[in-house]
């Protein structure tokens, strides 16, 4: 029994030797730590978020919040907007976050162009909450520069009005700005999957540029597309700092919604309301992520 | 309000942390027990016994009263210098709901709040929790101001008014804020449906339009057409954005105003308040005794104080109207400087009830985000 072996790994190379639970379990104990942050964090949350809705305040069953939230029209209002700017920034930010990472893969593989917009893209798609606001306010909104030079200059122009900046319009632009540079991140690395060999081949064969991306590059890449644009999805849907810094009345999405509900001293907070559009806004992004999956098992044929 | 909810999981941890620290005597149940249901000073045997009583209990258990809100910092020093009283005070930042889940919490020991200071939702929706008393000054508190057994009793509060930035013209109606200089400049403090001071801000607009306060339906019109012509602020005021110039006419309280009119005088700005005639919409904050108080005749003796002219003047002090003052201004016994500083207000004041502030909040969940929103 040489006890530099057994220190490498689960302990299988000494089959046999030492006590046979410890090395079976030994294999599990790395991944400890992720399984209890799994559960205090995802599972526990998801679990009272469920439990909660279907509760009324005495902890009691009853369906009427969550039928309430399902068919109330102001809440349909509030996740139609949701899912809305959810889709609109996800679409926009997956067609020009897809672009720059072509244009960016198409330069030298270390040159300076790629490692500046990835370590700035790796920042901007952070780039969100109460910063990403005081900075469209500081540029667009009623006292921002651009709005009072234009107000000054051409009184007339779309931004000289920064009304736009505090809705539905203002969400989908500031919520595109951290999408644009995530899509990035996640579309890279498709692009560089494109093997050098296929356009070779197909030029071989006598296919044009036209026919390569038609019939080779675009298909190999419409899952891994798809894929990045669910997960852009996912990350504008379930976004609710920017949004609160942004819009002080009127809650418009979900998110806002469920803060009201929870925090409102006005006589109106409910807990299983919010718990209820929390359990509507799970079953949307677990749709998003089963497709997402699916989209992903496409992608990994062509990866190998 | 807002800022009495900001701290409260932190504060709750560390009063409860604290709390269990401190081993407070237990009270002398025999001495105070005709106190404990006593619902006047002259049915516990007068001020005087209710006085000595209080002083051999020698403490009591305040809770969410926070030394810079509404002055309470001078009443409580001068509360327990007048009684020879130890003040235990607990989660000064926290909500109204956090007072009453704290009585519920530690009822039958010696840490349980003695008295309560809540905004009306709460307080109406917890009846059961409060011991009935009329202070000695009941027959002077004007009918709207009390709950008529003696279970709550407002004890300050304020207006509704429009604070403005004077450099953007003269404001005497709401209608002149949907002129053109006001173009995105008007700010409502918080969402009306989240936000006490918003609430108050729709029913102030429905009133001073016409409507009144069993319908918030004008006040929310009114705003659906400052925001058409383009004149709200989708800003949530404070202090800082109205010091920066960004939220130049803000709708909120008085009180809260007192200390920005004198901060915007030192940088030469005239911030003025504008509060129509006849359009007064108030709300007061309501005291209430424990009915499982562990020190009831301190507990009495509190209101009494709160009650007296040394307490009124206080709270008139910190900008927010006590339910006495005109009582007092008659009577000669209110600080006449303190009371000269408040904004000048004409007409009966309108405090929306219980049922017409729930029914608001009903209408305007559903429609004040279409109204103000943001498509």
């Amino acid at each position: 029994m040489t006890s530099s072996v057994q220190e490498k790994g689960t302990g299988s190379a000494l089959r046999g030797a030492g006590p046979l639970r410890w090395r079976r379990h030994s294999a599990y104990l790395g991944v400890l730590p992720f399984g209890i942050l799994v559960l205090v964090f995802l599972v526990w949350p998801t679990y009272s978020v469920v439990t909660g809705a279907f509760q009324n305040s005495h902890g009691s069953f009853e369906l009427h919040t969550v039928k309430a939230v399902f068919t109330d029209p102001g809440h349909i209002t509030a996740f139609k907007n949701s899912i809305e700017i959810s889709a609109i920034t996800a679409l926009v930010g997956a067609i020009l976050g897809s672009l720059f990472a072509w244009a960016v893969a198409t330069g030298k593989p270390d040159g300076l162009l790629r490692r500046t917009t990835l370590s700035a893209s790796g920042v901007l798609a952070q780039f969100g909450g109460v910063m990403l606001t005081f900075a469209f306010l500081a540029t667009f909104g009623f006292n921002g520069f651009v709005t009072t030079f234009l107000a000054s200059q051409f009184p007339n122009s779309f931004l000289a009005h920064p009304d736009w900046l505090y809705g539905f319009l203002g969400l989908c632009v500031v919520y595109t700005f951290f999408q644009i540079p995530l899509m990035f991140l996640v579309f890279l690395p498709a692009i560089d999957n494109l093997k050098p060999q296929w356009r070779e081949a197909s030029s071989n064969l006598g296919g044009t540029t036209l026919e390569y991306w038609r019939r080779i590059g675009i298909p190999v890449l419409i899952p891994s597309f798809l894929g990045s644009a669910l997960l852009l999805f996912a990350n504008s849907f379930s976004a609710y700092a920017t949004a609160a810094s942004l819009i002080s009345q009127g809650s418009i999405i979900t998110p806002l919604e469920i803060s009201t509900a929870m925090s409102s001293e006005t006589g109106v907070a409910n807990a299983s309301t919010a718990k209820a559009l929390g359990l509507g806004m799970v079953i949307v992004v677990g749709v998003v992520m089963t497709l997402y999956t699916l989209m992903r098992r496409r992608v990994s044929k062509w990866e190998q | 309000m807002s800022k009495k909810r900001l701290l409260i999981s932190s504060i709750a941890c560390a009063a409860l942390g604290a709390g269990l620290l401190v081993a407070a005597p237990a009270a002398d149940a025999k001495s105070t027990s005709v106190w404990a249901h006593a619902r006047s000073a002259k049915a516990g045997g007068g001020l005087k016994k209710l006085a000595a009583a209080c002083k051999k209990e020698g403490q009591m258990n305040i809770i969410a009263d926070p030394h810079d809100w509404a002055n309470y910092g001078e009443i409580i020093k001068g509360f327990a210098k007048k009684y020879h009283v130890k003040m235990n005070e607990a989660n000064p930042n926290g909500s109204s709901q956090d007072e009453i889940n704290a009585a519920n919490q530690l009822r039958g020991t010696t840490r349980a709040p003695d008295a309560f200071d809540l905004g009306s939702a709460v307080a109406y929706a917890n009846m059961n929790t409060y011991a009935a008393y009329k202070v000695s000054e009941w027959k002077n508190i004007p009918a709207a101001f009390k709950e008529p057994h003696g279970f709550l009793t407002k004890d300050y509060g304020g207006f509704m008014a429009i604070g403005y930035d004077s450099s953007l013209g003269t404001i005497s109606s709401l209608a002149d804020l949907l002129k053109p200089a006001f173009k995105g400049k008007v700010a409502l403090n918080g969402d009306p449906t989240k936000a006490n001071a918003g609430l108050m801000g729709v029913f102030f607009a429905s009133v001073a339009n016409g409507g009144n306060i069993n319908d918030v339906s004008t006040g929310v019109n009114y705003f659906k057409q400052l925001k058409d012509v383009g004149n709200f602020l989708n800003v949530d005021p404070t202090p800082a954005s109205i010091a920066s110039g960004q939220t130049p006419v803000v709708f909120d309280w008085d009180y809260n105003q007192a200390a920005t009119v004198k901060e915007l005088a030192a940088k030469g700005i005239t911030w003025k308040v504008f509060i129509p005639n006849n359009v007064l919409v108030g709300a007061y904050y309501n005291q209430a005794i424990n009915i499982n108080a562990p020190h009831p005749a301190c507990a009495r003796q509190w209101l009494e104080y709160l009650y007296s002219p040394a307490g009124q003047n206080a709270w008139l002090k910190g900008g927010s109207r006590p339910v006495l003052a005109e009582y007092m201004a008659k009577k000669g016994t209110i600080n006449k400087a303190a009371y000269a500083a408040l904004p000048k207000v004409v007409g009966t004041p309108q405090i929306p009830s219980l049922d017409q502030a729930s029914k608001a909040s009903t209408y305007l969940l559903a429609n004040w985000a279409a109204a103000v929103g943001t498509r």
